[in-house]
């Protein structure tokens, strides 16, 4: 269970370093953040949820059926859109209401 | 070692879910000082992190806090304190009201009614459900929250608590903190028992991978009464991600199916326990794997689970993304490694109505609190008001107390050896990974299909004694590491206590949760004690308590 940091797109904010509940995430002398314990990380997505430039991406392991897709999200107004980029080049949207209730 | 002196009157360490709301009680009710000490930072700690998928403890129209009393007895099979169980249940419903005015959305009818799942469950998105109370204790002027600060020891004396001990895990600063009384809200314990992904997504656990037990561990090194750890909590999960199945089997009805499409859940029994039990017979009967049975369910279903998944467990969305939807298939489940918490099941802290500890001065809510299980969130939320309102009742009655220095040197002198050490043999991860797989061989853990006998008992005693003594040695680069260290050997501490419990109670309660090889059956007399135990010159010494006096409180005799 991890996520991994795109450096590239990293602009040094802090946020996912400031909320990861494992303190688990660092911030490199350039400013900008890394996963110092991908092995510790909880899939708890709070860094993901965080990440102003989509650098923070999330994905399961292979060891517990990880097939190679990664998962980020975007902020679109008032809903949360979860992107997963599958393996197999797909992109799969599914918007969520922070507002609305779960109904099950 | 920079070395750092505060002073507060009331301490709660743990700023997760019942800490958080023993803060807010106390400045609700007073301008006392409150000092917050979190490892992590309370934005997202603990158990609420990635959110929760309803409110498991709420009382409906037409039921009173006593159904849920008898509903928690049932489930634990009548190991429990009512007095206790029974103050919670009280407050479940107004702790719901201050999370909705908060800003929780709760799902409601046409008439403004909370819509329930069953009678004591009610629907919610509780994404952010950890957000929302940090934000409301961030405004608060008499509320200090220090993040990244890991509470490692109390200071207690003559059976008095006064103070704690800490460090800053990114500031590098040893904190000691002398206190007027202290809250300790600190969850409970994962990471004891090798887990069922024991690789890379080793910490994809149910139970948080970072609440240590370090409460627990405090406690017992102070001399506090500790119950019920004999009754560990394994969780029913979706295979791989460890999300919760409640959302599938209690909320769009899915039934446990073994591989032959057989419904096996009435077979066993629906209580917590059997559930699980069902799956792990199930598997070692060769009808493996067991299944929730959610093929063929509605496009509709199919879509409000994919949110209702991301809005707390998005790893299984992702899953259902990757290898296929719940329409398709059935989603595979199994019992996960066990946790103490006593948030599910009883274990924790010994403590009277007023959630006191028996050590004067500390006060225990939440997970870490023992004898009232089926708490959940509101529970937690219930018992973080009642530990608030009573510490500050106990502030009033007591001047500060000055940490001896000797006694802080102690602890400076144990953290500086650490840093100090030269490199040894083994790591601190190696003897994590040693500690779980002896507590997975001996003490009934997934290896034994949660079985154990006084034998195997007996080495995991030996073993466990022998990593805690391996662990002096280690050595910590830096204060991150020195935090995997204390981790470390508060998990060691807990599994003395586990092993001495398991091996008291002669008899098997709990079928689901552990299997006793040498005592198979409930026995009668069993039904009728806690298994209490305190540390006493360096000896865990059991303590058998009459639940009987632990049933109704005096107003309703
Ligand atoms: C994954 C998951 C899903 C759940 N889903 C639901 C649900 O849908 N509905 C429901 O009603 N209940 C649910 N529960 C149960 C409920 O969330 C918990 O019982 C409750 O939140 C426990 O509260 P707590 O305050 O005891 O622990 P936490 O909220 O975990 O707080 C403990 C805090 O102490 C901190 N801490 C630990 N050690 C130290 C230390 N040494 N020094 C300083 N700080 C420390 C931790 O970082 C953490 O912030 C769920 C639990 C889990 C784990
Ligand atoms: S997913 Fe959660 S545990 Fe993992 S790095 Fe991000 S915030 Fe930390
Ligand atoms: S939240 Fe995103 S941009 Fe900000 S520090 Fe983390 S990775 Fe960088």
């Amino acid at each position: 269970m991890s996520v991994e940091i795109d450096r590239e797109k990293c602009v040094g904010c802090r946020r996912c370093h400031d909320v990861c509940p494992g303190s688990l995430i660092k911030i490199g002398s350039d400013g900008k953040a890394f996963i110092k314990y991908p092995k510790d990380c909880w899939g708890c997505t709070s860094c993901v949820k965080e990440c102003p430039a989509h650098a923070v991406r999330f994905f399961l392991g292979a060891d517990i059926g990880g097939m190679g897709s990664v998962l980020h999200i975007e902020k679109n107004g008032e809903l949360l859109d979860w992107v997963i980029e599958r393996y197999d080049g797909e992109n799969i949207v599914v918007s969520v209401d922070p507002k609305e209730s779960n109904k099950y | 070692m920079v070395i750092e002196k505060l002073q507060t009157d009331i301490l709660i360490i743990g700023g997760g879910t019942a800490g958080c709301y023993a803060a807010l009680t106390i400045a609700e009710r007073s301008d006392a000082n409150v000092l917050i000490c979190e490892k992590a930072n309370i934005k997202r700690s603990g158990c609420l992190a990635a959110g929760v998928n309803a409110l498991n403890a709420y009382i409906t129209d037409g039921h009173t806090p006593r159904d849920y009393v008898e509903y928690a007895k049932h489930d634990a099979d009548g190991i429990v304190c009512e007095d206790l169980l029974l103050s919670m249940s009280e407050r479940l419903n107004s702790v719901t009201k201050k999370l909705e005015e908060l800003g929780l959305v709760i799902l409601k009818d046409e008439n403004g009614k909370y819509v329930s799942r069953g009678w004591r469950n009610i629907k919610i998105n509780g994404e952010n459900i950890k957000p929302l109370l940090a934000e409301a204790v961030e405004k608060l002027p008499n509320v200090s929250v220090m993040n990244r600060i890991n509470i490692t020891n109390l200071a207690v004396e003559n059976n008095r608590v006064f103070g704690a001990f800490g460090f800053g895990i990114e500031s590098g600063i040893f904190y000691i903190i002398e206190a007027k009384a202290i809250i300790v809200a600190t969850g409970g314990a994962a990471g004891l028992y090798k887990p069922r992904n024991p690789g890379f997504s080793r910490h994809k656990t149910w139970y948080p991978p970072f609440n240590t037990g370090a409460g627990y561990a405090m406690g017992i090194r102070a001399g506090a009464e500790m119950t019920s750890f004999e009754m560990r909590f394994i969780a029913l999960r979706c295979k791989d991600t460890i999300a919760p199945t409640g959302t599938l089997a209690q909320g769009a009805g899915a039934k446990q199916v073994n591989s032959l499409g057989e419904i096996y859940e009435n077979e066993y029994g629906l209580t917590t326990s059997q559930r699980v039990f069902g799956t792990t017979s199930e598997n070692l009967a060769g009808r493996g794997p067991c299944y929730l049975q959610t093929k063929g369910i509605s496009a509709d279903l199919e879509s409000d689970l994919m949110k209702a998944y991301l809005n707390m467990a998005p790893s299984q969305t992702l899953r259902w993304i990757e290898s296929g939807s719940p329409l398709r298939q059935n989603v595979e489940i199994e019992g996960t490694e066990p946790y103490i918490v006593g948030g599910h099941t009883a274990s924790g802290y010994w403590v009277d109505d007023n959630r006191a500890t028996t050590v004067e001065g500390l006060f225990a809510c939440g997970d870490v609190a023992g004898g009232c299980p089926q708490k959940y969130v509101t529970g937690a939320l219930a018992e973080g008001e009642i530990a608030g309102i009573s510490a500050l009742g106990y502030t009033g009655l007591r001047d500060k107390k000055e940490i001896p220095e000797e006694l802080a040197a102690k602890h400076i002198a144990e953290a500086e050896k650490f840093l100090s050490n030269g490199t040894g043999l083994y790591s601190t991860e190696q003897l994590e990974e040693a500690m779980q797989t002896v507590m997975d061989s001996y003490a009934g853990g997934i290896g034994t299909g949660y079985s154990f006998n006084e034998k195997q008992l007996d080495i995991a005693e030996e073993r466990i004694s022998r990593l805690e003594t391996l662990s002096n040695e280690l050595r910590a680069e830096d204060f991150h590491e020195l935090m995997f260290i204390y981790e470390l050997r508060e998990r060691l501490t807990i599994c003395e206590s586990v092993i001495a419990h398991l091996r008291a109670r002669r008899e098997t309660r709990w079928a689901g949760f552990s299997h006793n090889l040498d005592h198979k059956e409930k026995d009668e007399k069993f039904g009728k004690l806690f298994v209490n135990s305190r540390l006493e010159n360096g000896e865990i010494k059991i303590i058998l308590r009459d639940i009987s006096k632990r049933q109704v409180r005096d107003d309703e005799r």
